[in-house]
C-alpha cells in the first residue's frame, strides 16, 4: 500500500531561512506518527507542509497520493489540521464555527451538533461565541470540526497544549477512533512521553531534519487493553 | 463558487453584526468626515451643494478601505486564515463573498451619509436613477478591488498602512466618476452624468473578473 505521507529530501522555507532542510519521511496508512523536537525544530512546519499550507521548494513531498508540489489544493481538501491556534470565529457560536467549516468543506451542517456532542460541547456551550469559550473549549470545538469532516489524514500541532486530563483522554479516544476508520495522524507535542505513548513511531526533528525515529507503545497500550479498550493516554 | 460566495458573505456579515465594528466605528467616521467637510467649506450653501457629490465619494472611499481592513482582520483571528485554507473552500468563493459582504456593507453607509448630506448639505437628487445606477456600480468597483487589494497586503506585518497607499490611487477613477455622476443626478446635466458610468461599468466588471481569477494565487502568497 503506497504510503499516505512520503518526503524525500523536502526543502521548506519560511522567508529565506529553511524551516525544513532535506526531511525524509514516510507515513503509512493508519499509522500513528508523533514528532518531537525543541522549539524551532521544524515540527509546525512539517505539519504545515503535510497540509499543503508551506509550499516545498524542492525535494518530493506525495501526500494521500497527491504531488505536494503540483496540487496543494487537492490535499488540503482531504486533510484535517488542528493548528497551535483553534481556526475559530470569536463572534460566531461554537455550533456556527463549526457548521461553518462543514459547509466550506462542501458537507452537510447536521454534522455539527453530533460532533461537538462527541467533545462533550452541548446545549449553552455550543452556542457561546467562541470568543467567550475558554482555550480548552476551544480546542474540543476545533477537534469536533476533525470529527465531523473525518479526514484521510490528521494533522495535529501541539494538541495536547492547554487540554485538562479528560480532554486529553478525549483526544486520545478521538486518535484511536480516527485511526480505526482508516486515517493516519501526525501530531507534534514537547512531551516525550505522551507522544511515544500515543503513537506507533515517534520522529524527533532537529534543525529541520529528521534526526530520529523510535517506536511508540501505542500498539502495546491498545493490546494491553483489549483492541475495544478505551484510553490510551 | 457561488454557494461558497454566499457561505463567506453570510459568515462576514453576521460577524459584522455581532460585533458592530462598522456600525460603532466605520459609520461614524465617514458621518464625521462629511460633518467636518461642512465646517471646512463654510456655510454657503452653494459652495457645500456644489461640492456635495465629491465629498460623498470622498466619505466612502475611506469607508471602502476601513471596512476593506475589517474584513481581513477577520481573517488574521488566530488560525481561520489556516482553516479558511484547509477547508478546501474556492477561492474566487471566498473573493465573491468578502467583496458582497463589503459591498452590503458600504451600500448601508451610502444610505446614512445620503440622509446626513441632505440634512447638512440640503442637497437632493433630482435623477434617481442615475444616482442608484452609478452607486450600484461603484459600489462593485470599491468592494471588488479594495477586496483584491486587502488580499494582496494580508500577510504582511504592515497592511494597516499599505492597504491606504496600495487601494487609494487605485480606487481614484471610482471617485472621479461616481462623482461626476452623481453630479449629473443631483444638479444636471443628466447627460454629462450618464457618460461617467462608461468608466463606473468596466471597471466593477474588470475588478470582478481578475479578482475571481487572481485571488486564489494571491491567497497562496501572501
Amino acid at each position: 500500500m503506497d504510503p499516505v505521507v512520503l518526503l524525500r529530501g523536502a526543502v521548506a522555507l519560511t522567508g529565506r531561512f529553511p524551516a525544513l532542510s532535506g526531511v525524509d519521511l514516510s507515513v503509512a496508512a493508519g499509522e500513528v506518527v508523533s514528532v518531537v523536537g525543541a522549539n524551532g525544530a521544524g515540527k509546525t512546519t512539517l505539519l504545515r507542509v503535510c497540509a499543503g499550507l508551506v509550499p516545498v521548494s524542492s525535494g518530493e513531498a506525495t501526500v494521500l497520493g497527491v504531488d505536494l508540489r503540483a496540487d496543494p489544493p487537492a490535499v488540503r481538501r482531504r486533510v484535517g489540521l488542528l493548528g497551535h491556534a483553534p481556526s475559530l470565529y470569536d463572534e460566531l457560536t461554537a455550533a456556527e464555527n463549526v457548521r461553518f467549516a462543514l459547509r466550506a468543506a462542501g458537507l452537510g451542517a447536521d454534522g455539527a451538533a453530533p460532533a461537538l456532542a462527541r467533545v462533550g460541547i452541548t446545549g449553552r456551550l455550543a452556542k457561546t461565541v467562541a470568543g467567550g469559550l475558554s482555550a480548552g473549549q476551544r480546542r474540543r470545538v476545533a477537534l469536533s470540526v476533525l470529527v465531523a469532516r473525518a479526514p484521510e489524514l490528521w494533522l495535529l500541532d501541539e494538541p495536547h497544549a492547554g487540554l485538562d486530563a479528560g480532554a486529553r483522554d478525549l483526544l486520545s479516544d478521538l486518535v484511536t477512533e480516527a485511526v480505526r476508520s482508516g486515517a493516519s495522524v501526525m501530531f507534534s507535542s514537547h512531551e516525550s512521553e505522551i507522544a511515544a505513548a500515543m503513537s506507533d513511531r515517534r520522529v524527533t526533528m532537529s534543525g529541520g531534519r529528521v534526526a530520529d525515529v523510535t517506536s511508540g507503545g501505542r500498539r502495546a497500550k491498545l493490546a494491553a487493553v483489549g483492541e475495544g479498550g478505551s484510553h490510551v493516554a | 463558487m457561488w454557494r461558497d460566495a454566499l457561505l463567506v458573505a453570510g459568515k462576514d456579515l453576521r460577524i459584522e453584526l455581532r460585533s458592530r465594528v462598522a456600525l460603532w466605528q466605520v459609520l461614524p467616521v465617514a458621518v464625521l468626515s462629511l460633518v467636518l467637510y461642512a465646517f471646512a467649506l463654510g456655510p454657503a450653501r452653494h459652495t457645500l451643494a456644489a461640492a456635495a457629490p465629491g465629498l460623498f465619494w470622498l466619505a466612502v472611499l475611506f469607508s471602502t478601505v476601513l471596512a476593506t481592513q475589517r474584513s481581513f482582520a477577520i481573517e488574521s483571528g488566530e488560525g481561520t486564515r489556516d482553516g479558511l485554507r484547509v477547508s478546501g473552500i474556492d477561492p474566487a468563493g471566498v473573493f465573491l463573498g468578502k467583496a458582497a459582504a463589503v459591498a452590503a456593507e458600504l451600500a448601508v453607509l451610502q444610505v446614512v451619509l445620503w440622509a446626513a448630506m441632505t440634512l447638512l448639505f440640503g442637497v437632493h437628487v433630482h435623477t434617481a436613477w442615475l444616482a442608484i445606477v452609478a452607486s450600484f456600480l461603484a459600489t462593485i468597483g470599491l468592494a471588488t478591488a479594495g477586496t483584491l487589494y486587502g488580499a494582496l497586503s494580508a500577510g504582511l506585518r504592515v497592511r494597516e498602512t499599505l492597504l491606504p497607499l496600495l487601494v487609494l490611487p487605485v480606487l481614484a477613477p471610482v471617485l472621479l466618476a461616481a462623482s461626476r455622476a452623481w453630479s449629473g443626478a443631483l444638479t444636471g446635466p443628466v447627460s454629462s452624468g450618464e457618460s461617467w458610468l462608461r468608466i463606473l461599468g468596466p471597471f466593477a466588471a474588470v475588478y470582478l473578473v481578475v479578482g475571481i481569477v487572481l485571488y486564489g494565487p494571491l491567497l497562496e502568497t501572501a
